[in-house]
């Protein structure tokens, strides 16, 4: 019994802690930036009228305010997204990323973006994230594909991976025969960045984002269930055929949502679920999938500070920072699961 | 009523059948044993029974329902299972993995009741693990980690319980407490238990009945006693070399080849680990004067080219003693395991002093016989 209420305490912190560091991170993402402001006319734009009009006013709203609103949902999405795929395959060494599925809804976005441009005009948030969820799908039911010829993990990623090169040569492909003005906007967009949204991408990421979100939390107890491995699932009433169906859409939505606006972003599906495991001490679904979400969403709120702030006016892509903060966890992660099985 | 039944069973993975026809009745509080040797199918069958193997032909039935007809969860609430795979766990303390047996029981997100916690802690104490409760379970050992499996499989309350190998990896001690514990479920609880053990002897004590898996097909199924009759078990695994001793459950090695080089004379049970010393060294032995319902007699059946032996309860008599004498020249030298000799064996003092009389060697132990030498000498003769 004492060792159950250490645990729930260590959640709460560990919660509160999240919380507080999205906070943190929420207020600094709009007070630090290339235009000086200072805390208190922060303060001053977001509660009052005072700066009404003003230049820093449009600042705070409508570049920073919704830029932190995309990162932090799409960090969520992603932790969320790397964490099903984590379940679904029971390996901690993979995510939409690694998979070939990001690069998949990439390749169809990059695709979907010439084509349409070039005979309707731009594309609305919406349509985006349709193609790039129909990218996902795409090189997800590959990967699916496979796995059901082998059930060797290693060989798995190392398809995964491929696809994803396959994906990237194609996209750069399209690129290649794009438009000049098409192609700064595609090359940028397909380094992955939080920059250039605005209310209307908030709310499609939201809409998006907050569903899927959702779905998975009615996911709860069979996620518990499947991580005593299939046959234990289906013995304990568990309709394991539904449940793969559901995870995957749900999975390929989040990363769909996350390539369609920020492009392919890399470490933060693997690292974050394996750090919220960590930082409580479990792999209650319950616990561990809102705590991917918000760890998620304070990731990247972070690395999108750096992104943007450290070297001013230069912006570095997303992927680029995620990667740094990203890849030593993965090290470690390898080698600690390395000394755990020898 | 039977509660699990199967009828005219076709097992196999792909679409491929690799066992057929297979009839299998098991009332409730019954252990019924798959023996067989390795890559003969029980997992198959196993596998098949509970689903996780999609039938080729035949029906299952459960309390005389189709079990096909059962939803997810009614089958849960009826089976529960104890799987080869091993767990590979994240962060998951003991009680956690026990918990998900009820799995069946919770609501929509799995909420654990007052009385769910109360299943879980008596399900963990029915096999000895309440103390690993608070203990991760990638922390513990392959005994530990197989008694919370049970208890996970416990929890889930069924009434037919499936286990696959579940005694692999195990020590002697916990391969004992864990069939003690089944044993325990199907004669307190009515459980009925189904499993497969590679373990013979361990079948042939815990189970009503055993069931010989054998490639292709179901050779035999019956009560223990009924299978360990006649040379089921040789037949059944295949044994050309060494013995497998259905009294005891022990199993003997290889018969040393050739002619017998030094006559044992034994009794009462001095002679088996002089046999076993002297098959580990190769040298073939004959062996006497024993009475058939005598221990020695037993082990010298896998061991010794000849034994000189009489009726059970019957005394040794003067022919007797001829016999042994005779095998005795043969080998050319005499081994006497026993020294103590009371009013049956009396005779075999005769014996001793018979072969000191014409000068051959007499050896109290084994590792007294010399290597290879008697047959050489012999052949000098």
């Amino acid at each position: 019994m004492k060792e159950q209420t250490k645990k729930a305490l260590r959640c709460e912190i560990g919660f509160t802690l999240l919380a507080l560091g999205v906070l943190v991170a929420v207020i600094l993402n709009i007070w630090v930036g290339s235009a000086n402001i200072s805390v208190a006319d922060v303060f001053k734009i977001l509660f009052t009228d005072a700066f009404e009009g003003d230049a820093v006013n449009t600042i705070v709203w409508d570049l920073r305010l919704p830029r932190l609103c995309a990162a932090a949902l799409l960090g969520g999405a992603l932790g969320v997204s790397g964490y099903l795929i984590q379940t679904y395959f029971r390996n901690p060494i993979c995510s939409p990323f690694e998979l070939g599925i990001s690069s998949g809804a990439k390749m169809v976005l990059a695709f979907c973006t010439v084509v349409v441009t070039n005979f309707l005009g731009g594309m609305s948030g919406v349509s985006m994230v349709l193609a790039s969820f129909v990218g996902s799908l795409i090189s997800m039911g590959f990967v699916l594909l496979c796995a059901g010829k082998t059930k060797n993990m290693a060989i798995l990623l190392i398809i995964g991976i491929m696809i994803g090169y396959i994906c990237s040569a194609v996209t750069d492909l399209i690129i290649t025969f794009a438009k000049q003005e098409e192609i700064v906007n595609l090359t940028f967009w397909s380094m992955g960045s939080f920059s250039g949204t605005d209310w209307k991408d908030v709310a499609v990421i939201a809409g998006f984002v907050l569903t899927a979100f959702a779905g998975t939390l009615l996911l709860i107890k069979p996620i518990g269930a499947f991580q005593l491995g299939e046959g234990y699932a289906q013995s304990m009433g568990m309709n394991v055929r539904l449940f793969r169906v559901l995870v995957i859409l749900l999975s390929s939505l989040l990363s769909a949502c996350v390539v369609a606006f920020a492009g392919p972003v890399s470490f933060v599906g693997i690292a974050v679920p394996h750090l919220t495991k960590l930082i409580f001490n479990t792999s209650k679904p319950s616990v561990i999938l809102p705590g991917s979400f918000l760890l998620g969403a304070l990731f990247c709120l972070i690395c999108d500070l750096i992104a943007r702030t450290i070297f001013a006016p230069t912006e570095l892509a997303i992927g680029t920072v995620t990667a740094i903060f990203g890849a030593p966890v993965v090290i470690a992660m390898l080698l600690n699961s390395r000394r755990k099985s020898a | 009523m039977t509660r699990l039944s199967a009828h005219d069973l076709s097992v196999g993975y792909n679409k491929k059948v690799l066992i057929g026809g297979i009839e299998l009745e098991i009332d409730a509080g019954e252990v019924v044993t798959l023996i067989g040797p390795n890559g003969a199918g029980k997992s198959t069958v196993l596998k098949s029974i509970t689903r996780h193997l999609d039938l080729l032909g035949g029906t299952v039935y459960v309390d005389g329902e189709d079990a096909k007809s059962l939803t997810f969860r009614n089958f849960a609430t009826k089976f529960s299972v104890v799987l080869t795979e091993r767990l590979k766990t994240e962060r998951m303390t003991c009680e956690e993995i026990v918990a998900a047996g009820r799995y069946p029981y919770t609501g929509f997100f799995g909420k654990l009741t007052q009385g769910d916690r109360e299943i879980v802690a008596e399900s963990m104490a029915l096999v000895g693990a309440s103390e690993l409760a608070d203990t991760p379970f990638e922390a513990i050992s392959d005994g530990q980690r197989q008694r919370i499996l049970l208890a996970r499989a416990i929890c889930q309350q069924p009434q037919i319980m499936v286990l696959d190998e579940p005694t692999s990896f195990l020590d002697i001690r916990y391969k004992i407490e864990l069939l003690g514990v089944l044993r325990r479920l199907a004669t307190e609880k009515k459980m009925s238990v189904v499993l497969s053990l590679h373990e013979i002897d361990l079948a042939a004590k815990i189970s009503d009945k055993i069931v010989c898996v054998d490639g292709d097909r179901v050779l035999s199924a019956g009560t223990p006693e009924e299978i360990f009759r006649g040379d089921t078990v040789r037949r059944l695994y295949g044994l050309v070399r060494g013995d497998y001793n259905l009294l005891f459950g022990s199993v003997e090695m290889e018969k040393p080849q050739g002619t017998s080089r030094v006559f044992v004379l034994a009794g009462g049970g001095a002679g088996i680990s002089v046999y076993r010393a002297l098959q580990r060294r190769g040298i073939a032995f004959s062996t006497g004067i024993l009475s058939e319902n005598d221990v020695d007699y037993q082990v010298a059946r896998s061991l010794a080219t000849s034994i000189v032996s009489v009726p059970a309860f019957a005394s040794v008599g003067e022919e007797d003693v001829a016999r042994a004498a005779e095998e005795t020249e043969r080998a050319g030298a005499l081994l006497a395991a026993c020294r103590k000799f009371g009013e049956t064996n009396a005779r075999a003092e005769q014996l001793i002093a018979l072969a000191e009389r014409s000068g051959i060697p007499v050896y109290s132990s084994a590792a007294e016989v010399p290597e290879g030498s008697t047959e050489e000498g012999k052949d000098a003769e």
